[in-house]
C-alpha cells in the first residue's frame, strides 16, 4: 500500500481524495497555486507545496513542476482527480518514468479512448453498438455527403479530439453540410489543434446514460450501475442521478456487459465511465469512454455502498478487486446537484468573490462534497464548482424530497450561485416523472421562470431595521462589510482599494 | 429609531425600539408584535405571531440582499435623520456612486457618454471576461459624471469603471 499520495488537483475533489487517504492511513500531499494558498484542500492535507502562478499551465497542468514536488515530498503515487491532467496520457507516462504510480488507467488505454475516432474503431472491432457514422475523420465534403445520405439526417459533425461541445455541428439538411463541415474543422483546429472531424447520426432528444466500470490490474472488470446525466446546460452536466429512472434490471445488465466489453477492449484498469446515448426506444449506443474518476461518482457510491476512491487506491497499489459482479447490488436512489459560483440571472456568468456567509445543509440522506468555506474568496482562475450536494433515499421520491429540503437550508452569501436552478428542476413535473433528455434543461430555462412570490416583504423590512440595530455593518460606498471597506485582499496581499481608485479618478 | 426602508422597490416606514427584553415595532404605522434575536453575524431569527423566520443578509456589488427563508429581497435602509438622506430623493440618495468591475476583464464597449442622464439599472458599459460579456448597470438614476475605464482598458476586480452622480 502507498505511504504517501500527491493529489494533482484542487477544490472539492482534492478534499475528497485527501479524506480517502486519511481513512486509509496514507499521508496526503496537496499542491496549490498562488490564489489557492487559503483553499480548503491545503488545510486538510498532511503536507502542501506551492506549485506556481494561478494560470493552470503554470500550476495544475504543469507536469514538470508537479513531478518535481512529488519527488521532493517523497510521494509514491499521484491521484489526478478529474479534469486537469487526469486524462493526459503524457502525464500518466511521465509518472511511470518517475517511478510514481499514477492512480488511474495506463497511458495506452487513455490514448485509445482519448481520440473519439480511434475509440470508435476499437469498439467496432469489439462488436460494441455505437451511433451509426464514420470511425475515421472525413476527408472531403463529398465523402461527408455520401455518408450522411446513407445514415440519414439529421447528422452530427464532431471533432475527433474534442469534448465539451466544441467542434460539434448539428446538420439538418444536405445543403448545410459542406459549410458546417468547414466550420467544424476550423473550430476543432483552433480548440484542439486537430482538425479531424467525423460524422454520426444525430439522435433526437437522446438521454445521456453512463455506466461506471472498475477493473483491477489482474483482468477483473465489473460494472457498478448507471448514472442518468441528461440534465445539461451547454453540454455541461448540472444534475445527475443513479439509477436512471428508465433503466430496469435487464437493461442495466445489457448495458453493463457492453461497458465491461468496452473496458476490456481498451485494456482498462482502475475506475472509468462508459458513456451511452439512449434513444426514445431505449436502444443504447456507445458514445465515448472517460478514463478517469468523474465528478458525479458520489451517486454511484451511495447506491452501491462502495467507496470508489478507496478502490482506486487499492487497485493502483496492486490489490485484487475484493468483490465480484454478483456481489454488486443497487439499493435506493441518489441525486446530485453541482453547486457553481454562477449568476443564474446573468446567463450563468461566473461569480467569483468572497463568501461572507455559509449555512450548510445536513441531516438524513444528505451528503455534501465541498471545497468552500465561509470567508473564502472564490478565485476567478478556475472552474467555479463550489460543492456537490447529494440527496439519497430509499426511492427516487425520497431522494428528491430530501434534496429539496437540503437546498432550502443551503445558503451561500456574498456571491451568486446556481442553487435556485435546482429548486426549479426538482419541483418541475417532467423531472419528477423522470422525463428528461439532453434538451430538457434548455427547454426549462427558456420557459417562463416561475415567479417566486414576495409575500414576506414586510418581514424583510422589519429585519432590515433589526439588523441595523443589532448587527450594524459598515456599509460604505462599495458595500463591503470589512472594517476597512476600501481594501481588498488579493493573493494574500492587501491592496488599498481607495489608493487604486484615486490613481484612476480625478476627484473633484 | 425610525427608518425609511425600501424592499424590492417598495417603500416602508419603520419605527423600531428595544423595550426591556423585547421590541416595539410599527410598520407603516401598524403595530407588529415581534421577537428577534441575532443568531450570528448576518443571521436573524424573527418570530411574528408564532411564525418563525430565518433572515440572512449579504452584500453583493453595491446591493444589500435580505433572504427570508429562500426568497431574496433587495433592501435599502435609510435613517431619515442623517444628513445625507435629507439631501435627495430616495432614488438619488447617497451622492455619487461608483461602478465597479465585478471581475478581471476588458472593457469592450461604453454605452453612455459623460454628462448623459441615466436611469437606475441602465447598462453603462460592457466588460468581457472568460469569453462572456457582462453589462455593468447604473445603481441609481442620475448623470454619468465620469467614465474612468475607457473602451479597450483591461480592468481588475474592484476597479472603478465609472461614476454616476
Amino acid at each position: 500500500m502507498f505511504k504517501k499520495i500527491l493529489i494533482a488537483n484542487r477544490g472539492e475533489i482534492a478534499v475528497r481524495v485527501i479524506r480517502a487517504c486519511r481513512e486509509l492511513g496514507i499521508t496526503s500531499v496537496a499542491i496549490y497555486s498562488d490564489v489557492d494558498r487559503a483553499s480548503l484542500h491545503v488545510r486538510k492535507a498532511d503536507e502542501a507545496y506551492h506549485i506556481g502562478a494561478p494560470a493552470a499551465a503554470e500550476s495544475y497542468l504543469n507536469i514538470a513542476k508537479i513531478l518535481e514536488v512529488a519527488k521532493r515530498s517523497g510521494a509514491d503515487a499521484i491521484h489526478p482527480g478529474y479534469g486537469f491532467l487526469s486524462e493526459n496520457a503524457k502525464f500518466a507516462q511521465a509518472c511511470g518514468s518517475a517511478s510514481m504510480k499514477f492512480i488511474g488507467p495506463s497511458p495506452a488505454s487513455m490514448e485509445m479512448m482519448g481520440s473519439k475516432t480511434r475509440a470508435r474503431q476499437e469498439m467496432e472491432k469489439a462488436g460494441v453498438p455505437f451511433v451509426p457514422g464514420t470511425s475515421r475523420g472525413l476527408e472531403s465534403g463529398e465523402q461527408a455527403e455520401q455518408v450522411a445520405a446513407k445514415i440519414g439526417y439529421p447528422v452530427m459533425l464532431k471533432a475527433a479530439a474534442g469534448g465539451g461541445g466544441k467542434g460539434m455541428r448539428l446538420v439538418h439538411t444536405p445543403e448545410e453540410l459542406k459549410s458546417a463541415l468547414q466550420a467544424a474543422q476550423s473550430e476543432a483546429e483552433r480548440a484542439f489543434g486537430d482538425r479531424e472531424v467525423y460524422v454520426e447520426k444525430a439522435i433526437v432528444n437522446p438521454r445521456h446514460i453512463e455506466m461506471q466500470v472498475l477493473a483491477d490490474e489482474y483482468g477483473n472488470t465489473v460494472y457498478l450501475g448507471e448514472r442518468e446525466c441528461s440534465i445539461q446546460r451547454r453540454h455541461q452536466k448540472v444534475l445527475e442521478e443513479a439509477p436512471s429512472p428508465i433503466v430496469d434490471a435487464d437493461m442495466r445488465r445489457r448495458m453493463g456487459e457492453v461497458a465491461v466489453r468496452v473496458a476490456r477492449a481498451a485494456g482498462y484498469t482502475n475506475a472509468g465511465t462508459v458513456e451511452f446515448l439512449v434513444d426514445e426506444e431505449k436502444k443504447f449506443y456507445f458514445l465515448e469512454m472517460n478514463t478517469r474518476l468523474q465528478v458525479e461518482h458520489p451517486v454511484t457510491e451511495l447506491i452501491t455502498g462502495l467507496d470508489l476512491v478507496h478502490l482506486q487506491i487499492r487497485i493502483a497499489s496492486g490489490e485484487k478487486l475484493p468483490f465480484r459482479q454478483e456481489d454488486v447490488h443497487i439499493r435506493g436512489h441518489a441525486i446530485e446537484c453541482r453547486i457553481y459560483a454562477e449568476d443564474p440571472d446573468n446567463n450563468y456568468f461566473p461569480s467569483p468573490g468572497r463568501i461572507t456567509l455559509l449555512l450548510s445543509p445536513s441531516g438524513p440522506g444528505i451528503r455534501r462534497d465541498s471545497g468552500m468555506y465561509e470567508g473564502w474568496t472564490v478565485p476567478v482562475d478556475y472552474d467555479p464548482l463550489l460543492a456537490k450536494l447529494i440527496g439519497y433515499g430509499t426511492d427516487r421520491g425520497q431522494a428528491i424530497s430530501r434534496l429539496t429540503r437540503a437546498l432550502h437550508e443551503y445558503f451561500v452569501g456574498g456571491i451568486k450561485t446556481n442553487i435556485s436552478l435546482f429548486r426549479r428542476i426538482l419541483t418541475d413535473t417532467d423531472f419528477q416523472a423522470g422525463e428528461v433528455d439532453t434538451g430538457y434543461l434548455d427547454r426549462l430555462l427558456t420557459s417562463k421562470a416561475c415567479e417566486v412570490k414576495g409575500e414576506n416583504a414586510e418581514v424583510a423590512a422589519i429585519a432590515a431595521g433589526i439588523f441595523a440595530i443589532l448587527d450594524p455593518a459598515s456599509v460604505v460606498g462599495n458595500g463591503n462589510l470589512s472594517p476597512n471597506p476600501g481594501n481588498k485582499t488579493v493573493g494574500g496581499v492587501t491592496v488599498s482599494g481607495w489608493k487604486k481608485a484615486a490613481r484612476f479618478e480625478a476627484l473633484d | 429609531m425610525q427608518y425609511d426602508v425600501t424592499i424590492d422597490g417598495k417603500d416602508y416606514r419603520l419605527e423600531l425600539e428595544r423595550v426591556d427584553a423585547g421590541w416595539r415595532c410599527r410598520l407603516n404605522g401598524r403595530e407588529v408584535q415581534i421577537d428577534a434575536v441575532l443568531a450570528r453575524r448576518d443571521v436573524l431569527s424573527i418570530l411574528i405571531g408564532g411564525k418563525a423566520y430565518e433572515i440572512k443578509r449579504e452584500h453583493i456589488a453595491q446591493e444589500t440582499h435580505l433572504w427570508v427563508g429562500s426568497v431574496r429581497y433587495a433592501a435599502e435602509l435609510r435613517d431619515p435623520r442623517s444628513l445625507r438622506s435629507r439631501k435627495g430623493s430616495a432614488a438619488d440618495e447617497k451622492g455619487p456612486k461608483k461602478l465597479f468591475a465585478p471581475m478581471p476583464g476588458k472593457v469592450v464597449r461604453v454605452l453612455v457618454a459623460e454628462q448623459e442622464a441615466v436611469e437606475a439599472g441602465q447598462s453603462i458599459l460592457v466588460v468581457e471576461a472568460m469569453k462572456m460579456q457582462n453589462e455593468i448597470k447604473s445603481p441609481k438614476k442620475g448623470t454619468l459624471q465620469k467614465i474612468v475605464a475607457a473602451e479597450g482598458a483591461n480592468v481588475n476586480a474592484g476597479d472603478v469603471l465609472a461614476i454616476v452622480e
